[in-house]
């Protein structure tokens, strides 16, 4: 019941919710049971974010920061972050590192959701082993890739030699870096993508494909006319869920290369991060006005998938 | 493509996947002196533990405290969404729709953002470098997720089954504790796993804000090996190995409860 029940959550959760509310006191019940998580996101989830919205448009030093009283400068740390010759490549960055990112991880989760559709001997665990490397601490997978990747010793490159390739210096030339942090970004995604897909492609009821195989479409026909199609609500929603945990990738890249050499692999997250605790001097104020720029492309995209999720349902 | 095939097939294609899991446990049990021969042993030929006896010599603290981290905020995180899933889930609250709203997008908010404005907070109260404070930061990864999870499979539960236990006069609470706690065992133990789980991998938070403790976790424990010795990979490596453990166990122990909190439109940072 509980993989039934958790395969579509949100359908249910709506369906639980747009029932008429009850009488007064099961109200009071109802918002009893709410009222911890409810002050919880106050807390913690509202005065964190009001805290860096108004870091952001304040001018702070770090004098102010702990004791208070910043000046009221406006819009002037937005100005100042988008006047920034880091800007321009940062948006870049972003752009591409969650583009290629998801193109990629989609591709081959894809492919590897259509191969793993049908059961065959060891199939069950082979694709339960291909959630390693989503469960694995990011720190454990950043380090992992970094040394693989290590110009002298690394063992990319070492079979690079093998097929007779010069050596690449992965994470320390500044046209490498940020392939480097993509690269390690889709094999920790490609499991998500998998997963999802998998589990669209078994609602596909087979008799269409039995009808298709009838009407003798070949393999990348069905793929074409039936699979594709009827995969694209579940294909809409991952992708979108997919861009929107990609545009917040920190860690991996700041652990591999920490946005260098020379920004050529910053990002608005770790751009954003490097101006608050990354510099001996903490500049908050644009820290948090870089994090905000990146709050709002979230957001874009989060209600873009909220939307198309609901319009599913209905 | 015959079945045997296939499975040969997906034989390689999980070699591939998994080379850099390999290459990891391979250079935990590699010695100094060859970590840069030229070509790398491809296994462990003079394999030795010297790794793992510097990673016990010096990372236990660390792995003590992400274990107590991991479990606060299991706690924390499954007493703050089991009741919300329940109300939304059965109560039917005026608003319980925008709340679960807020839920959603709350997912979507950036780890990083949430850390400066942690950062901020955490200085004035001084809770800065405290396990404490780590975990009800990590829990703002799970919460909204546990909501999630706890309203959709609570929906599922038949509501004869809570309208009986009204009938003999227990409360809503009463209810809540001996009825529909105990049927949800599935949902307590999928968000329990992925809650450990994000906190334990957490570096984020904990870079932020447990930079200069003495309490931290072991993903720092990991991050101040890479900084500081770069040539020692093998302890780096082991101390990887070690704090993978956790995600192991999980895929062997409860791989089902993986994949249906994955669909459920899981999440991570």
């Amino acid at each position: 019941m509980a993989d039934d029940v958790m395969a579509r959550p949100a359908s249910t959760v709506r369906a639980g919710t747009r029932r008429r509310p009850g009488r007064r006191s099961e109200q009071w019940a109802a918002w009893g049971f709410l009222l911890p998580v409810v002050t919880y996101l106050a807390a913690f989830y509202a005065y964190p974010l009001y805290r860096n919205l108004d870091l952001s448009l304040r001018h702070y030093t770090v004098r102010s920061f702990v004791q208070g009283g910043a000046p009221f400068s406006g819009l002037d740390n937005y100005r100042a972050v988008v006047q920034n010759a880091t800007f321009g490549p940062a948006l870049l960055h972003t752009v591409l590192f969650t583009g290629v990112s998801l193109i990629f991880q989609f591709g081959i989760g894809m492919a590897l959701a259509v191969f793993f559709v049908n059961h065959f001997p060891l199939s069950g665990t082979l694709r339960a082993l291909f959630l390693v490397p989503w469960l694995l601490p990011l720190i454990v997978s950043a380090s992992t890739w970094s040394w693989m990747l290590n110009s002298d010793s690394g063992v990319v490159n070492w079979t690079l030699g093998l097929l007779g390739l010069d050596p690449v210096n992965w994470l320390t030339s500044p046209t490498w870096a940020l392939t480097s942090v993509i690269i390690a970004n889709i094999w920790i995604g490609i499991p998500f993508n998998l997963v999802v897909l998998h589990s669209g492609l078994q609602a596909i009821p087979t008799d269409i494909y039995e009808a298709a195989e009838l009407d003798g479409a070949s393999g990348w026909q069905r793929f074409r006319r039936v699979t594709f199609p009827l995969l694209r609500p579940v294909s809409a929603i991952t992708l979108l869920l997919g861009l929107v945990y990609t545009l917040k990738v920190f860690d991996i890249i700041w652990i591999m290369t920490k946005g260098g050499p020379a920004d050529s692999s910053t990002t608005f997250a770790t751009w954003s991060y490097r101006f608050s605790f990354g510099n001996l001097l903490p500049q908050f104020g644009p820290g948090a006005a870089v994090g905000n720029l990146l709050i709002l492309m979230a957001f874009a995209f989060g209600l873009l998938y909220i939307r198309i999720q609901r319009r599913q349902q209905s | 493509m015959t079945r045997s095939v296939k499975t040969l097939t997906g034989l390689a294609l999980t070699a591939i996947m998994l080379f850099p899991v390999y290459w990891m446990i391979n250079v935990s049990f590699t010695r100094d002196t060859d970590m840069r021969h030229e070509p790398p042993h491809l296994f462990p030929v003079h394999g030795t533990l010297e790794g793992y006896r510097a990673v016990l010599d010096q990372q236990g603290p660390y792995l003590g405290t992400s274990l107590l981290i991991g479990l606060g905020t299991v706690v924390l995180t499954l007493v703050l969404s089991a009741p919300a899933g329940y109300s939304l889930a059965k109560l039917r609250p005026a608003g319980g729709g925008v709340l679960s709203f807020v839920l959603l997008m709350a997912q979507m908010i950036p780890g990083i953002i949430m850390a400066m404005g942690f950062y901020a907070v955490y200085l004035r109260l001084g809770v800065l470098n405290s396990a404490a404070g780590l975990v009800l930061a990590d829990s703002t990864i799970a919460v909204p997720f546990g909501v999630l999870i706890f309203t959709a499979f609570m929906s599922g539960i038949p509501d004869d089954l809570m309208n009986a236990a009204v009938v003999d006069g227990a409360g809503r609470f009463r209810t809540f504790w001996s009825i529909v706690l105990p049927v949800s065992r599935n949902a307590i133990v999928t968000v329990g796993l992925f809650t450990f789980l994000w906190a334990w991998s957490d570096f984020v938070f904990a870079t932020t804000l447990d930079g200069g403790g003495s309490q931290q976790p072991i993903t720092l424990g990991i991050y101040h090996y890479i900084g500081n010795n770069n040539q020692q990979w093998n302890a780096i490596m082991a101390t990887a190995v070690i704090a993978s453990i956790p995600a192991t166990l999980l895929l062997i122990l409860a791989q089902r409860y993986v994949a249906a909190g994955i669909t459920a439109g899981a999440v991570k940072d």
